[in-house]
């Protein structure tokens, strides 16, 4: 008994000890290059000690989880929504759920600061706050027979606070499918091989959904491997097409256009019955990004990749090409779900507490897989840090900034302290089985480029161009999911919300009112896309800040809510568990936002760009084709300055309201008030 | 080794949802046995509905 937990501290002790030596090795390096498998050291240690004592405590102390207590699926089990669950499998639904593109695209971004702040706030960010997130509301909802996070802001906050947050939520989901369909779309513009590929996902998904409703009801491997094999055959196709003049020409098209099929796809998706083509398509794309997020940590692990970005740029300054603004706040906004995500509140109060079996999985569930999303974050930022800085920054930054002209760009970059030039970019370009790499913005491009470089030296021979084009369907699938997925639920919230004006517009199998919904929706996100797309900035620069202070607001409400309760719930000694990431978003946010809205630096503030813009229009000192979208980018810039300003209204409403109910509740004129299910002895043996 | 592999098969059907409908009888079976479990077909559509109508998927 002795020696075995003698053997324990010692493994305890040495996983911090590896921990720890990883992350001073990454911390303390300077000049030589690094090995990105100092990264998977680090944040496999941390998340192993994190998980170990951070959420033992929380599971034990805070929370105090209850493996007697039957939960709501077990008291409310009805064999479908409300069902037992194995905690594996339930580990896995919930992971498959939280996994987005923000996690690739955020780190992709924020590595223009250098590797540094960025792995360490993945790895700070997600043990003491997203994860801690995750597993707090998950255990709140599960205390509550799993009601979602309206509903406990509802009860926990009272009117205001629950109207501002489904509200704020709803707008949050906007920006979130604008900024994710903008990745897409700057993903194919004027490339024909990754446009058929991504088209191609279309009527496979559909004949996978025939297949799964109409053949064989319910096979999903069945249905999966045939898809697969499909997806694979269409990222070699794609080459075929590329190769083809004729078919070439069809495929080629601008990001405009490509803006115009978006939209109409998003349309069309969101009023089909699921099982055409979103339930097929997210089968896919959940398989292959588990796949290929499983390939990318052996493939790193065997090619053991150097990485060739510093581990901080001058750009810390604010004056980064990507996205302007200083390491605070901009670093702890941009790297957004990788970290923390408000919207992994939505999952943890959604479908996910009515699975678990027994209380006590929450802390897998909950602080697990946010865990191992934090750890496909790193992953994406080695991605991004593999490649050398000047090729990074030629990607990622728009022509607007380092101007159209390979010599001029490279010229740019180089001077910056990044050495690239032109043959080495159109090399790169051919062997990517692409035209250009020049301001392909967004993050996609940049990333499958760099998982193509691991990819093709860890299997061998290179194959660049087709896992280049495989990362491409791959992004595009799961956002392309997203957008579905989250026009849908968009139309659910916005049919809510106009069902309290008049009733028969909350009818959700009212056809007139789900369309007209559908096209709130659709026309909400298609608006930022289509200016996005016009920005001769590359629209990132605006778009992703927005949906960054978006996601940790979300965060922040959702911690809010959890604060309230831990206060009413005679945990008031452990407030501070939720208490303190609750106040460093509210901080990080608030700065954030202010910057965007007060700025006089016209690439940061909103209205400072506006004012710079109506000047040089007035002066006349723009060229003729920016002349004529310079009014729409102007009314935009004013727009997202409002909108930043609406977020932090509603975050502070939130957090007023909190304050003022958990002030009540202490001084005593407010009774302590449980809102948990009572005590249930479990029958599950 | 084909009990090991029979074990794994069995757990990625678990996780992929593949076995569903299955746990979805064997479990009606013994917390329902009054009422007739839905058929597979039936049992899909039910599961899509319940799915999609909330927020499934993160960004």
């Amino acid at each position: 008994m002795m020696s075995h937990k003698l053997v324990r501290g010692a493994l305890w002790a040495a996983i911090a000890i590896a921990g720890a030596a990883a992350m001073g090795g990454i911390a303390l390096n300077r000049g030589e290059s690094i090995n990105a498998l100092w990264f998977v050291v680090a944040a496999v240690c941390t998340y192993l000690i994190g998980y170990r004592f951070y959420s033992g405590w929380i599971a034990a102390r805070v929370c105090r989880l209850d493996a007697t207590r039957a939960t709501p699926a077990e008291r409310l089990d009805n064999g479908r929504d409300f069902m037992p669950t194995h905690r594996s499998i339930v580990f896995g639904h919930h992971f498959a759920a939280i996994a987005g593109a923000g996690p690739l695209v955020g780190p992709t971004l924020a590595a223009q600061f250098g590797y540094l702040p960025g792995t360490l706030w993945l790895l700070v960010g997600a043990v003491l706050a997203g994860c801690v997130q995750d597993m707090l509301v998950l255990f709140c909802s599960t205390r509550r027979d799993g009601k979602s996070l309206a509903h406990l802001a509802r009860d926990e906050l009272g009117k205001v606070g629950a109207s501002a947050a489904m509200v704020g939520t709803l707008f949050i989901m906007v920006i979130l499918m604008a900024v994710l369909a903008l990745v897409v779309v700057k993903a194919m513009a004027h490339s024909a091989w990754s446009t058929a590929t991504v088209f191609a996902t279309i009527p496979i998904a559909v004949l996978v959904g025939i297949y799964l409703r109409m053949l064989r009801p319910g096979r999903v491997l069945e249905a999966t491997a045939i898809g697969v094999a499909l997806l694979l055959l269409a990222v070699a196709a794609g080459g075929w097409v590329d190769r083809d003049p004729a078919l070439h020409a069809w495929f080629d098209l601008d990001a405009k256009t490509l803006a115009g099929f978006v939209i109409g796809y998003g349309f069309v998706a969101a009023i089909l019955p699921v099982w055409l083509l979103l339930a097929p398509r997210d089968y896919l794309s959940t398989f292959v990004k588990l796949g290929v997020v499983f390939l990318l940590a052996i493939a790193i692990c065997v090619l053991q990749p150097e990485i060739r970005m510093p581990a901080l740029t001058r750009f810390v300054d604010g004056t980064g090409p990507i996205f302007t603004g200083k390491l605070f706040p901009f670093l702890f906004i941009m790297l957004a779900c990788g970290a923390i995500s408000g919207f992994h509140a939505l999952v943890a109060s959604g479908t996910t507490p009515k699975l678990i079996s027994r209380e006590t999985d929450v802390r897998m569930v909950g602080y697990g897989s946010m865990a191992l999303e934090s750890f496909v974050a790193i992953m994406a930022l080695i991605a991004a840090c593999v490649l050398d800085p000047g090729v990074y920054f030629a990607i990622n930054t728009a022509a607007g900034i380092v101007g159209a002209d390979p010599a001029t760009a490279t010229a740019t970059i180089t001077a910056w302290g990044f050495p690239v030039d032109a043959a080495q970019m159109q090399s790169l370009a051919q062997h990517m089985g692409e035209t250009t790499l020049y301001g392909r913005t967004g993050g996609a491009p940049s990333l499958a480029v760099g998982m193509a470089h691991i990819f093709g030296s860890a299997f061998g021979d290179g194959l660049y161009a087709i896992w280049y084009h495989f990362a491409i369907m791959f992004e595009a699938i799961f956002i392309l999911t997203v957008l579905d997925a989250g026009t849908r639920v968009g139309r659910f919230m916005m049919q809510d919300v106009l069902g309290a004006v008049w009733e028969p517009l909350g009818r959700t199998s009212w056809n007139p009112s789900a369309w007209a919904s559908s096209i709130l929706v659709v026309l909400g996100w298609g608006y930022f896309l289509y200016i996005g797309v016009i920005d001769p900035n590359g629209g990132i620069n605006i778009l992703w800040p927005l949906f960054g202070m978006a996601n940790q607001m979300l965060a922040a409400i959702a911690l809010a809510v959890v604060t309230a309760i831990f206060v009413k719930s005679g945990r008031l000694r452990h407030a501070w568990v939720p208490g303190a990431p609750l106040a460093w978003l509210v901080t990080v946010t608030t700065v954030g936002a202010w910057q965007k809205i007060t700025s006089d630096d016209p690439r940061l503030g909103f209205f400072a760009g506006a004012r710079d813009l109506a000047d040089k229009l007035a002066a006349g000192l723009l060229p003729p084709e920016r002349m004529a979208v310079a009014p729409k980018l102007i009314f935009n810039q004013q727009l997202d300055g409002w909108l930043t300003l609406f977020f932090l209204l509603v975050v502070w409403v939130i957090v007023a309201d909190m304050l003022r109910g958990c002030l009540e509740h202490l001084s005593g004129r407010r009774p302590a008030r449980s809102t948990e299910t009572p005590y249930v002895a479990t029958q599950l043996t | 080794m084909a009990k090991g592999w029979r074990r794994f098969w069995a757990a990625f059907r678990a996780v992929t949802g593949d076995d569903a409908y299955e746990r979805y009888v064997a479990h009606h079976q013994t917390r329902h046995p009054e009422s007739a479990p839905l058929d597979r077909g039936a049992f899909y559509a039910s599961e899509l509905d319940r799915r999609w109508k909330q927020v499934s998927r993160c960004c």
